[in-house]
């Protein structure tokens, strides 16, 4: 059975029709630019990675230490006490080997990023991040990874401070 | 089903023309920390549903409700995001309250103005992609010729909205809470430099950052939680054409329709003798005066002559805007609304401090969306 039987008879639209103005279309670039504050957690965390430390913030009431850092418990909904430093260092929750960029480019090379719990952070709390220096093969659920920081002078305070985090050798 | 709802609780935050110190998330905290407070609630185990009112592209964030439930202690809780003005936000509250499901709805709403850097491209998103966009029109002309036609039907003269400016920038000299307080004399309004004529820059409200926070609980509810509910007499919405070709350019139908639905609802027929005290969009200084006739607080082609008369200043029958409008204390964009709501709970409590209006109890919000929209929402409060 063909899909002939499916489709109504019809003249296709080639590329040719559009270039040629046969088919009228408008198109609009949009120009957004926003600037967001980071305001008081995200920029004393900021602050801490142009340092080459990841910090996060404990409630006192559920003991829970969060990262990226809020000034606020969303569980216990209260403001949370107090800066903890955290290590560089964590355990991959999950991973993925993508094959696309963000913007659809086909990658011979897969990325890897991963969700790490921060060590030092509650269990299961840390942030996404790329996985490098690895064998894509190797990645494991449960791999402990350290964090690669750029060179000291070139860290802006941004999440890109860190470039990635690589598997610790045992 | 029909319920009584009342307003339990309020909290602001921000309300500053630059708030770097504080993430949008720490801003709403802050509200929603000040709003469960004055209600006695713990939102973790008393609240059954929030609403937040939100225009993903004055965030800079596609789905922006999925980024509300941990600053306003929402998580794992019934979430949902209404685009429009706050007092849209209030009205779906209220209509869930109404269904007999949720005794206590939260509404938040916040702007992060100063977050977007030309305010301009983003409204401009908004207009027509074929037919209107590739003119090139900046949206503020909408607004200059909006307030041509409309004084041109009403027969006010650009004096008239010069006075509404003076107005409110004075009201805003007894609110701490606001950005813009002046001492102006209409001819300063009118030798300003010119935006899309006749719209001059002084007519043409500032934002500031800020978010807002409103806790609605049901009859029973409300009366257990506070001793000073204030109750919801009506609510309504409304939008007229959106088309620039079809749309009323001299009355703002949006507006009378919405205050119509509210009206009805609580069985007032004569608006201008019930209400004792108004907080009406002043987006621009001519839409007070566009809003309070299609509200139906004066006649056609009397608003002006109200406000030059001194009769919606603070001393006046009928205050509108005591709080200094958005002219005078900033405009908060999606959060506007709310910004007129609570003027009218803190004047209907007797919180107003030194604007405080003596004997109030109708007040009546209004809300805009903003260019290009012709959405508005009506709100009638009682103590």
């Amino acid at each position: 059975m063909t899909m002939e039987q499916w489709v109504y008879p019809s003249v296709y639209v080639k590329e040719d029709d559009f270039r040629e103005g046969r088919v009228l279309y408008t198109t609009w670039q949009p120009r957004l630019f926003y600037a967001w504050d980071r305001g008081t957690a995200i920029g004393r965390f900021l602050a801490e990675l142009k340092q080459g430390r990841i910090v996060g913030r404990r409630c006192r009431r559920c003991r829970r230490v969060v990262v990226p850092p809020r000034m606020f418990c969303e569980h216990c909904f209260r403001p949370n006490d107090e800066w903890v430093p955290l290590a560089d260092t964590g355990t991959v929750i999950t991973f993925s080997r993508c094959y696309i960029t963000w913007d659809m480019r086909r990658l011979e090379h897969p990325q890897i990023p991963a969700v790490i719990a921060i060590d030092g952070a509650s269990p299961g709390v840390g942030f996404l991040h790329h996985l490098g220096e690895v064998d894509p093969e190797a990645v494991h659920i449960g791999m402990k990874v350290k964090a690669v920081w750029k060179p000291a002078d070139q860290r802006e305070g941004a999440i890109t401070d860190i470039l990635y985090f690589k598997p610790m050798t045992e | 089903m029909k319920r009584e709802v009342a307003i339990v609780g309020i909290g602001y935050a921000g309300f500053r023309p630059l708030t770097p110190d504080l993430s949008y998330k720490e801003l709403v905290f802050e509200a929603a920390t000040r709003a469960y407070a004055e209600a006695g609630i713990n939102p973790r185990t008393d609240v059954d549903s929030f609403i937040s009112v939100a225009e993903d592209l004055h965030e800079g964030t596609s789905i922006t409700d999925e980024y509300v439930p941990d600053q306003l202690g929402a998580v794992q809780k019934p979430v949902q995001t209404v685009a429009g003005d706050g007092i849209h936000g209030l009205a779906m509250a209220y209509m869930q309250i109404c269904t007999g499901q949720f005794d206590i709805v939260v509404v938040e709403s916040h702007a992060k103005a100063s977050n977007i850097l030309h305010l301009g491209h983003v409204t401009a998103m908004a207009m027509d992609p074929v037919y209107t966009r590739p003119l090139g029109v900046h949206p503020l002309a909408l607004a200059g010729m909006e307030m041509r036609r409309y004084l041109d039907e009403s027969g006010l003269t650009h004096e008239h909205c010069a006075q509404v400016v003076v107005k409110n920038r004075a009201h805003a000299l007894s609110n701490p809470l606001a950005s813009y307080p002046a001492v102006l004399e209409v001819e300063d309004v009118l030798n300003a430099p010119p935006v899309a004529e006749p719209l001059t820059q002084l007519e043409v409200s500032q934002h500031v950052d800020g978010a807002i926070v409103v806790v609605m609980a049901a009859g029973d509810v409300a009366r257990a939680l506070t001793d000073m509910p204030i109750w919801v007499l009506g609510i309504g919405f409304a939008n007229d054409a959106f088309a620039l070709d079809s749309r009323s350019w001299a009355q703002a139908e949006y507006a009378r329709l919405a205050g119509q639905m509210a009206y009805r609802m609580a069985g007032i027929r004569n608006p201008r003798a019930t209400i004792d005290v108004a907080e009406i969009d002043d987006t621009f200084a001519y839409k007070e005066l566009q809003h309070m006739e299609a509200l139906g607080l004066c006649a056609p082609g009397e608003a002006g002559y109200l406000v030059a008369e001194g009769y919606t200043s603070l001393e006046g029958e009928l205050p509108v805007n005591p709080s200094g409008g958005s002219l005078g204390v900033g405009h908060l964009l999606d959060a506007s609304g709310l910004a007129r709501v609570l003027e009218i709970v803190w004047q209907l409590r007797g919180d107003a401090g030194q604007r405080q209006i003596p004997d109030v109890e109708v007040g009546l919000a209004f809300g805009w969306r903003g260019l290009p929209t012709t959405s508005g929402a009506a709100i009638i409060l009682a103590n």
